[in-house]
């Protein structure tokens, strides 16, 4: 079975933290006791929703050493492919779910002498539980974080209430933002820097990093990307000798599982690059839209992510 | 010409690079002997740069060959010092004023970049970002896998370990750890039966 291995839980608890967020909390059915993990890590949630199985990663935001349970916090997300509409509107206390082992792609390097952690709206989740890490190992790091206004503003009081020297808070709709320059400009010798947030906040947070001189191993970033929606395609799959129909509404990987082949696969957000495949023949264009293959790769039409990329064309023959 | 072409060999040696200019916040050099000739060439092309540099300079066995040229680099801060171990406490103080943003370009004998990469990792640098240049001697530095002694500037091998008295065989292992090539017993089954000596790479 691809993916990380699996752990049965039970949702033990829904807390609405404001209009958009909802923390989901789970205690495993077995009764034994979660693996701990490392801050970063995200984990795969699995839920039945009808007939389709729905398979979202959310970074894990409880205490990594906490092994009674796991959290995530899910943002709504109005105009995406239902997975975060889904957990908001039907899951309840009670209700079962499958959740993968941890896997991080987002890790602390712990070579750092600090930790500058740059956030913005629910990227802070995988912060919440590097911070608890740190705070265990008595780590030195400072927290940046970028809110819409206070009300959206998802964990500010509890960061700012436990740690008021290190978590400075900044919100848009009062003008308030972070100098990126002058605070990068003048950071201790051994600083890595640690980025989650949406795509343009990490492109500028990394951009200027750069152009301030500092070495690209010390600046890491974490931006997973929800399959988009597109034209149906058809698909051929070599190894196993199916046809098989990529809907409008579903990704490529998701088509594959459906049919009963076991694809592998870690995050499904195009980072990690567990499920490259290779492609046998193609005639049309690929939509790729994956952190993972290099430009040239993209170019070569030999390799495609299904977790995030698409195809429109007449035929895609897949090694799979 | 001070320009060695090592050959191909085992993944763990370290190879070098020829120092290039990088935008920066600052710059530090640690050279020692013709590594001064590399921070020559470099500030023959990017002319402002020497005006943000830091130097370290160990001129070894090259004397003052270098010195008056590097003189006329309008260098902001130049240290000249008679041996790496006397220039270390500057060294990791220079680090520990350094800010993010800082260049670090090393150029030398291989024992010299070594220890430096090793002080500047301490300081909190990934290695793969530090640049460096070798230029001049090629001896190395080896550490005694038996007895751990280090023994300086080795150019032939087999070699006599400087501590424990054993051949060792020089090998091209290394570790950046020790920021040391691994030296190791040629005659443990055999005692006395040592190969002739020869120079590294002749």
């Amino acid at each position: 079975m691809s993916g990380s291995e699996k752990i049965n839980v039970k949702v033990s608890n829904v807390v609405p933290l404001n209009d958009l967020v909802t923390r989901f909390e789970f205690k495993r059915t077995d009764g034994k006791l979660f693996p701990t993990f490392s801050g970063g890590a995200h984990t795969v949630i699995e839920l039945k929703d009808g007939d389709i199985t729905r398979r979202n990663p959310y970074s894990l935001m409880s205490d990594p050493m906490d092994q009674e349970g796991y959290s995530i916090s899910v943002r709504r997300d109005d105009a995406g492919r239902g997975g975060s509409l889904f957990l908001h509107n039907n899951v309840k206390v009670g209700d079962d779910a499958v959740l993968s082992h941890p896997v991080n792609l987002f890790s602390l390097d712990l070579r750092a002498k600090k930790h500058l952690m740059i956030a913005g709206g629910i990227g802070i989740t995988p912060f919440m539980a590097q911070i608890k890490q740190l705070d265990r190992s008595h780590g030195n790091w400072e927290l940046h974080y970028s809110v819409r206004n206070p009300k959206l503003g998802t964990y500010v009081d509890d960061l700012i209430s436990m740690h008021p020297n290190d978590v400075n808070v900044y919100y848009d709709d009062h003008k308030n933002f972070i100098d990126i320059v002058n605070l990068l400009d003048g950071q201790p010798l051994g600083t890595h820097l640690y980025i989650c947030g949406p795509k343009g906040m990490i492109d500028w947070v990394v951009g200027e990093a750069k152009k301030l001189g500092w070495p690209s191993e010390v600046i890491h970033f974490e931006e997973f990307l929800a399959p988009k929606p597109g034209e149906p395609f058809q698909v051929k799959l070599s190894a196993s000798n199916k046809v098989i129909n990529v809907g409008e509404n579903e990704s490529l990987l998701e088509a594959i599982e459906r049919e009963g082949v076991d694809a592998p696969y870690l995050c499904r957000g195009g980072a990690c690059g567990q499920c490259e495949t290779s492609v046998i023949e193609a005639d049309g264009d690929f939509v790729h839209r994956d952190h993972w293959l290099e430009d040239d790769e993209k170019l070569s039409r030999k390799k495609i992510m299904p977790c995030v990329s698409r195809f429109s064309g007449k035929t895609l023959v897949l090694d799979r | 010409m001070t320009i060695f072409k090592f050959p191909e060999s085992i993944k763990s040696r370290p190879t070098y690079g020829k120092l290039e200019y990088r935008e920066g916040k600052s710059y530090l050099f640690i050279a020692d002997a013709d590594g001064a000739e590399a921070i020559i060439d470099l500030a023959n092309d990017n002319k402002s740069l020497m005006a943000k540099s830091h130097i370290i300079y160990i001129p070894n066995q090259t004397g003052d060959k270098y010195i008056s040229k590097l003189d006329k680099l309008d260098i902001y801060q130049l240290y000249i010092g008679p041996s790496y171990s006397a220039a270390q406490s500057r060294i990791i103080q220079a680090f520990e004023q350094s800010h993010m943003g800082l260049q670090v370009y090393l150029a030398g004998t291989e024992g010299l970049i070594g220890q430096a990469l090793r002080d500047a990792m301490a300081a909190g640098i990934p290695h793969t970002f530090i640049q460096s240049e070798h230029r001049g001697s090629v001896a190395r530095r080896m550490q005694c896998v038996h007895c751990k002694g280090i023994t300086e500037d080795v150019i032939n091998d087999p070699f006599v370990c400087s501590h424990c008295g054993l051949n060792l065989f020089v090998r091209d292992h290394y570790s950046r750890r020790l920021a040391a090539f691994q030296g190791v017993c040629i005659d443990a089954e055999d005692p006395g039966n040592v190969p002739t000596s020869v120079e590294l790479y002749k």
